[in-house]
């Protein structure tokens, strides 16, 4: 476990998981740009007493989900506790029940953390693949995450998207030949996630971060 | 929609005290001190660069430290996407390199000598941080893969290596085609001839690459102005160009190619 020390008095702690997968430098700098005291941790036990809770994730579905195993009980017990749940990326897809990438890859059924219900499916042919740059953001319903954020441009880089069974749960939408959720949280709204890489979308993607932060700290 | 990214790069090299500075080529050979590598990326984010692109000329032991060291600074400051390359021979520079707060490697000659590399980079890191850079050269015998039509005669484009001194035999669409199937996450399309005329980049080059993958392509060499974006955008079919001097001599600014190509209907982030 470390702890970072940014310069600025701080509003929450957040913890990002650290299961061994992904730079987390960038996310953790934004965090911090954002207001947050930021540990990262690879211990379970850890994240119970955060403020709030960052699921990074770069990678395959099912490599993922093997790896962040260990933190399975401790992010649906904080979730079910009220505790702000912020899934990144590949985070996000783990956030739902299932995917089709590790039926792909012959892995099988691989369990999601089913915090909001659905799955995640590939591009259709004929989109290159993977969705890669900056995209334009539609919100479609009101949550502290997206305040400020509509009509602008994130940073994609994926292959999958979600598809949530509660149409419901998504935040903000983006056009890749199909719209598919950019932005997603649950009914509760403390569970959300980005598709896009907040702590790699500049000024949009701060603005993201602090929206979290915020949320965090209010809580 | 899916924007066309532009993309400021510069090369790094250590100046005579052993600090990391911005070096740009000018007419072919001279480089030029332009600046410090941490001030110049901050100022590319902040004027509106959808990624930035870091080249470590040093080729050296000791120049590799403080290159790493240079690039976490770079992406302590920097929220955008950050692609590192030079002297990235194996799978442990890979991983020192991301470790540092690049999010993709730009991966040239180790890769031609030993494809392999491709692969072992995908699996364990992942396809989208794996960037193949191709130097190309054209040719106009008989020897190549792939032809294109370039002002009436036949061409095939070739690998080279060395900074285009020395030609590998290997066809660039080929090659490009095989490291896709490798894994490589985005194509970076160099141009020897083109690179340090500002008379535009190597349209049949890019746009044989571009025909033939379905990997993102980034254009890159002979940008001289907004006008050759638009020409590699829409007639090569790229996703994303590249340039160094237009930006750091301030001939240009990112705002006024990005203004340029809304003007013309090609998607960009404002």
């Amino acid at each position: 476990m470390s702890t970072t020390h940014p310069q600025e008095e701080t509003l929450a702690d957040v913890v990002v998981v650290d299961y061994g997968l992904g730079n987390l430098r960038s996310a953790t700098r934004g965090l911090e740009r954002a207001g947050a005291n930021v540990t990262i941790s690879d211990d379970p036990d850890s994240i119970d007493e955060a403020d709030g809770i960052v699921l990074p994730g770069v990678g395959a579905f099912g490599d993922g989900m093997e790896n962040a195993g260990p933190f399975r009980e401790a992010l649906v017990d904080a979730a079910e506790n009220g505790t702000p749940v912020f899934g990144i990326c590949l985070g996000m897809q783990m956030l739902l029940t299932s995917s089709e990438e590790a039926d792909k890859a012959g892995q099988g059924d691989v369990e999601g953390l089913d915090l909001i219900p659905g799955t995640n499916v590939r591009f259709k042919e004929g989109q290159k693949v993977p969705h890669m740059g900056w995209n334009e953001l539609d919100v479609q319903r009101d949550h502290p995450l997206v305040e400020g954020v509509d009509g602008e441009y994130a940073y994609f880089v994926h292959s999958y998207y979600a598809v949530p069974d509660d149409e419901e749960t998504v935040l903000a939408t983006t056009d890749y030949g199909v719209d598919f959720p950019a932005m997603l949280a649950n009914e509760a709204g403390n569970v959300m996630g980005t598709q896009f890489h907040p702590e790699k979308s500049g000024e949009t993607g701060l603005q993201i971060l602090r929206n979290f932060v915020e949320y965090c700290a209010e809580r | 929609m899916l924007t066309k990214r532009i993309i400021p790069c510069i090369d790094v090299d250590l100046d005579e005290d052993g600090n990391p500075a911005v070096y740009t080529g000018v007419n072919f050979e001279d480089l030029k001190y332009t600046g410090d590598p941490v001030e110049m990326a901050k100022q590319y984010n902040e004027a509106g660069a959808d990624e930035f692109v870091f080249l470590d000329i040093t080729a050296s032991a000791d120049g590799r430290e403080t290159m790493l060291d240079t690039v976490s600074r770079v992406a302590d400051e920097v929220f955008i996407p950050l692609t590192v390359g030079g002297g990235i021979r194996t799978k442990d520079d890979i991983k020192e390199t991301l470790r540092a707060g690049a999010d993709k490697v730009s991966i040239n000659t180790a890769a031609l000598q030993r494809p392999e590399l491709v692969e072992e980079g995908a699996k364990a890191f992942g396809n989208q941080c794996i960037v193949i850079s191709v130097d190309a050269r054209r040719r106009y015998d008989e020897e190549g893969e792939f032809y294109a039509d370039v002002d009436g005669e036949s061409c095939w484009f070739e690998c080279t290596i060395k900074g285009g001194r020395e030609g590998t035999g290997i066809d660039v669409v080929e090659w490009a085609r095989e490291a896709e199937s490798r894994g490589a996450g985005e194509l970076f399309v160099n141009s020897i001839d083109a690179d340090g005329t500002k008379d535009g980049y190597d349209i049949p080059l890019t746009k044989a690459v571009c025909d033939n993958v379905s990997t993102p392509v980034i254009a890159s060499s002979g940008c001289g102005g907004p006008e050759d974006m638009y020409e590699v955008f829409t007639e090569a079919g790229a996703d994303a160009g590249l340039a160094a001097s237009i930006f750091h001599f301030d001939e240009y600014s990112i705002q006024d190619v990005k203004s340029y190509l809304d003007e013309r209907d090609v998607p960009v982030r404002l």
